[in-house]
């Protein structure tokens, strides 16, 4: 199926058809990997709305990547709650393992480093979301193991 | 004093997600009892309970209920915020783990009480597997044919903290930018596409059921009257055992810290408590015996908020806590108001300043005038969620703050807790608020 058919049948459930652009974008998100303008072009044409349009409501939202990113992403919640109990450690022990910063991704184009806000495992953190799964907790020690099967992945 | 399940309740041993474990635990059996009974007489259930919002701001459940019309033409909707984002809070993601039917059971019996036939629940997009456990907890409802004519949506969110806000809610679930709306009209009025909206807490829906079943009377028994029943209470940071707990509404910090949570690792002392989220004004350690209600928590001169609780000991610096809250509102403003788009934004710049040894004594006042220049001031409450924190750590550990002005550096020289977190702010391109000149 199509992605503008795909989107179309979700777009049915709604009394609205502009409501369906969250879970377009997602959509358009695991086809190309990241939204370049082909996507929201063909979001657009399903939904009946301007790639401008398309490109506004998605630039609002962190998930949705306007940039291309790795293969795979890896997310650090460094919110307080997982920072009082070490996760920038836990963030340098990837910074050190992939050999990139926060908002960067790997030379091979494979893993996109990134902080974010409060993911809601709190109690059990730090948090660490890798491909949108999360583990929890997190220590710096966890990290060349969740790197290799990523790399193996 | 036990754990008090009530919204958990069953899925001690394992998660009631299959629907025959949870029939066989009592499931569905409020629903058909509720469409037997009138509309108003479940509203009326709930006025007796006295029954209150989960998601933050209290509001009795039943009150805001008979605020819909009930000789609406529009159609009414019923929207479940499952956008849980508040820093601190994990609850409604252990209720949508483990008890799944009774969220799609109390959206059921108050689309009843509502005269609606569209539920909408908006679960944050982060929550993967939450999703994934409602989507097939409601193709397993829907083929039982529970439904009766009622649609239910589950719509994934992207990842925004300010569409926990009701109104930033229903813009994004029309599919825009999730910018709050100016109230008046309120949502029962004109909410989602202009018709009467119900917009409730996962929590408070999956209360529902167990208040039909106990009985409004009995449910109203648990907890101090202010504040019937239970909440699942999210405890994280400086504890030996975070994660959520449902304890009787009532039940002290001391209790829910030492006895359930195990108390503070490491040695360390207890400093701060942060009772109801990040946006609500902290506590001091010596307020530890401050019960978890709604009347104590307001006397104490913060808030119940989303029922989270965060343990600070004595490794953390105030500054660098305040510096990390303000990062995380100034990342999530929406950008509309702009005592909240350039407040935050202020606020994390003197905090900068304080923690590098390079603000003037004036800059502590001009850091509680910024935050009493956001306090009610914009739209929505997002900015009073960061300011009203910041201020509080500066009324309770002044001090603190002053030696930073005083030594020119951070007094903590290095060891503090949040040394150096490296915040989401400093590192995306996309935030509304980042292309903005710095003021």
């Amino acid at each position: 199926m199509s992605l503008v058919t795909e989107i179309q049948e979700i777009a049915a459930q709604y009394p609205q058809s502009r409501s369906a652009i969250m879970p377009a974008l997602h959509l358009a998100q695991k086809k190309y990997g990241w939204l370049p303008r082909e996507a929201f072009e063909e979001v657009g044409e399903a939904l009946g709305l301007t790639p401008a349009y398309c490109m506004s409501v998605a630039s609002f939202y962190d998930m949705y990547h306007l940039e291309p990113v790795g293969t795979h992403i890896v997310e650090v919640c460094t919110n307080i709650s997982c920072a009082l109990v070490g996760a920038q450690a836990t963030l340098e022990a990837f910074e050190r393992e992939l050999g990139i910063r926060p908002g960067e991704t790997t030379a091979d184009g494979e893993v996109t480093l990134r902080t974010v806000e409060c993911y809601g495992g709190c109690g059990w953190g730090p948090v660490v979301a890798v491909d949108q799964r999360y583990h929890e907790p997190v220590k710096p020690e966890d990290v060349p193991r969740l790197v290799q099967d990523l790399r193996n992945a | 004093m036990p754990e008090h399940h009530v919204v958990l309740a069953g899925a001690e041993e394992r998660p009631l997600t299959a629907i025959a474990d949870y029939r066989a635990a009592g499931g569905y059996a409020q629903l058909a009892k509720a469409r037997q009974m009138e509309p108003q007489q479940v509203i009326q259930e709930l006025l007796d309970s006295n029954l209150r919002g989960r998601g933050g701001a209290f509001f009795a459940t039943g009150r805001k209920a008979s605020f819909i019309p009930r000789d609406s033409a529009k159609p009414v909707y019923l929207t479940v915020n499952a956008d849980e984002s508040e820093p601190g809070t994990f609850k409604d993601r252990e209720i949508m783990l483990r008890v799944p039917h009774r969220l799609i059971e109390g959206c059921l019996i108050t689309a009843h009480a509502i005269h609606s036939k569209n539920v909408f629940i908006y679960i944050r997009g982060e929550y993967l597997a939450e999703f994934e456990i409602l989507r097939a907890a409601l193709d397993e409802a829907r083929a039982a044919d529970l439904f009766d004519g009622v649609t239910v949506v589950l719509h994934r969110g992207a990842g925004a903290y300010i569409c926990g806000e009701e109104t930033g809610l229903l813009e994004s679930l029309e599919g825009k930018r999730g910018q709050p709306r100016s109230k008046p009209p309120f949502p029962a009025i004109s909410g989602l596409y202009a018709s009467p909206t119900l917009i409730n807490n996962v929590e408070t829906v999956a209360t529902v059921p167990k208040v039909l079943e106990l009985g409004a009377a009995e449910y109203a028994k648990i907890g101090p009257p202010d504040s019937t029943g239970t909440r699942v209470f999210s405890l994280s940071g400086n504890v030996a055992r975070g994660g959520n707990y449902e304890l009787v509404n009532g039940t002290t910090l001391r209790e829910l810290i030492y006895d359930f949570g195990g108390g503070i690792p490491d040695g360390r002392e207890l400093k701060a408590i942060i009772p109801g989220g990040s946006s609500t004004p902290i506590l001091t350690a010596s307020e530890v015996d401050t019960p978890l209600d709604y009347d104590a928590l307001t006397k104490a001169g913060t808030m119940f908020g989303s029922g989270a609780i965060i343990a600070i000991d004595d490794r953390c610096c105030m500054v660098q806590l305040g510096l990390r809250v303000a990062q995380f509102y100034m990342h999530e403003s929406c950008g509309k108001c702009t005592p909240c788009r350039v407040g935050t934004r202020w606020m994390v710049q003197i905090l900068h300043a304080l923690e590098d040894g390079s603000a003037k004594q004036g800059d502590l006042d001009l850091l509680l005038d910024v935050c009493d220049r956001i306090l009610g001031k914009c739209l929505c409450p997002l900015g009073d969620a960061a300011a009203m924190p910041v201020a509080s750590y500066v009324n309770r550990f002044r001090k603190e703050f002053q030696e930073h002005i005083d030594h020119g550096a951070c007094p903590y020289g290095g060891a503090s807790s949040l040394e150096h977190v490296f915040a989401p702010v400093d590192q995306h391109h996309h935030s509304p608020v980042a292309a903005e000149v710095p003021v």
